[in-house]
């Protein structure tokens, strides 16, 4: 039995096993993929202390991972496909066996949200992406789209005029939501342009994208843009599918702790982006995760 | 490593299409985040699948020909051949267990 399972890899999980590592907690990280999570989506951070010049998302990660099991944390890629919680024992089942740990931090992260729109899902990868550093080289000399207007949209679309001649940023709202700097950079930038008070309804295309069909929110004219790509950023999913039905949700799916990051099971925590809470940065992550596990460590010490 | 092929525009034809026993390309860049993900998973399946299922990386950044002709506009993706023609395209990351089950259907 482990004293400690973290399920997921990103930097919320990497920094709940460095510090559980250190506490020497027999420790399990799982990750269904590599670890690194969505923090792989990005080119470059800039917000995160310590990095003035910036570092990739590859970088920062893979340095995570490494001072992780420098301390000797224990990285298997393995899926969890059920949880069984009980106060005395947490049941893990995995694609490739059934483990048990007297405790658990969840730190499963969040999906990119689709639109929910006509095409989207038959044309994703071909036209539709949801990854500017993965997909913004294919659309050099080209026009694109960048749903959304939050601080990754904005961030995504002045990465996209590396590639793209123009970039369209279409928005539901008449101003940006995005961090004022981005903005300035944004408005900045002459091959980006804005298309205010307007949500996509289609995506129109055989073998890749055409068209985009798009509904002005006040006067509900449609029109439709031609072009390339179509790149969505509007907001996150929390990854719940394991909790749903065990833990105490907000409305929006998101995992509820208390202060101490506890979820509405004992012994089982939350930390990163599955969590309710305000803000979803890799700053915030790292907190959550060093105190995940210190909190995991006192609920093992209490409990012998 | 050795399992694990590596093929550019101007041997996927012999490599890939006219290959004898069912194949798999993992068309990546060094630039993809998500791509490095699945990489070391790609790797494994090349291993455990060798002599079995043909498992091959190309990289979209030095090769345009290839990626063009199949339409792909997002990386990782995971084309899977048999017999020559397309009969699955795997879009984004995806754990291994989903990978090997659409493996299992080429054999």
């Amino acid at each position: 039995m482990e004293d400690l399972i973290i399920i997921g890899g990103g930097p919320a999980g990497l920094t709940a096993g460095l510090y559980a590592a250190r506490s020497r907690l027999k420790t399990l990280l799982l990750e269904k993929l590599s670890p690194g999570g969505q923090v792989l989506l990005t080119d470059s951070v800039e917000n995160y202390p310590g990095f003035p010049e910036g570092i990739s998302g590859f970088e920062l990660m893979d340095r995570m991972r490494r001072q992780a099991e420098n301390f000797g944390l224990d990285i298997q890629s393995r899926e969890v496909i059920q949880l069984h919680l009980t106060p005395d024992k947490k049941e893990v089942v995995t694609a490739n066996g059934l483990l048990e740990s007297r405790s658990l931090i969840l730190t499963m992260g969040a999906t990119p949200r689709k639109l929910g729109i006509d095409g989207e899902d038959r044309l994703t990868g071909k036209g539709v992406s949801y990854c500017a550093t993965c997909d913004g080289p294919f659309y050099r000399d080209r026009e694109v789209a960048v749903i959304g207007g939050g601080d990754t949209a904005v961030e995504e679309a002045l990465y996209l005029t590396r590639f793209a001649t123009r970039v369209l940023i279409v928005h539901r709202r008449n101003e940006l939501r995005a961090t004022k700097l981005l903005q300035e950079r944004a408005f900045a930038q002459e091959r980006i342009a804005f298309v205010w008070d307007t949500v996509p309804t289609r995506i129109v295309g055989e073998t890749g994208v055409a068209t985009i069909e798009l509904k002005h929110v006040k006067t509900g004219h449609l029109s439709q843009l031609r072009v390339d790509g179509v790149f969505v950023f509007v907001g996150y999913d929390p990854n719940n599918e394991l909790v749903k039905s065990l833990l105490e949700l907000d409305s929006y799916g998101f995992v509820l702790t208390n202060n101490d990051l506890e979820t509405s099971v004992p012994g089982v925590f939350a930390a990163g982006d599955i969590r309710s809470k305000l803000l979803r940065q890799i700053s915030t992550a790292v907190g959550e995760g060093a105190t995940a596990a210190f909190a995991a460590e006192r609920y093992l010490e209490n409990r012998t | 490593m050795a399992d694990l092929l590596h093929v550019s525009d101007a041997n996927f034809e012999k490599e890939i299409v006219q290959a004898d026993i069912p194949a798999m390309v993992d068309f990546w860049a060094e630039w993809c985040g998500p791509c490095k993900m699945v990489g070391p998973t790609v790797e494994a399946l090349a291993k455990e699948y060798a002599g079995k299922i043909k498992i091959a990386k190309m990289d979209v950044d030095t090769n345009r020909e290839t990626p063009a002709k199949f339409g792909i506009r997002s990386i990782p993706t995971l084309i899977l051949f048999k017999d020559g023609k397309v009969a699955q395209t795997i879009v984004g990351a995806l754990p291994k267990g989903d990978i090997e089950e659409a493996l299992k259907k080429l054999l």
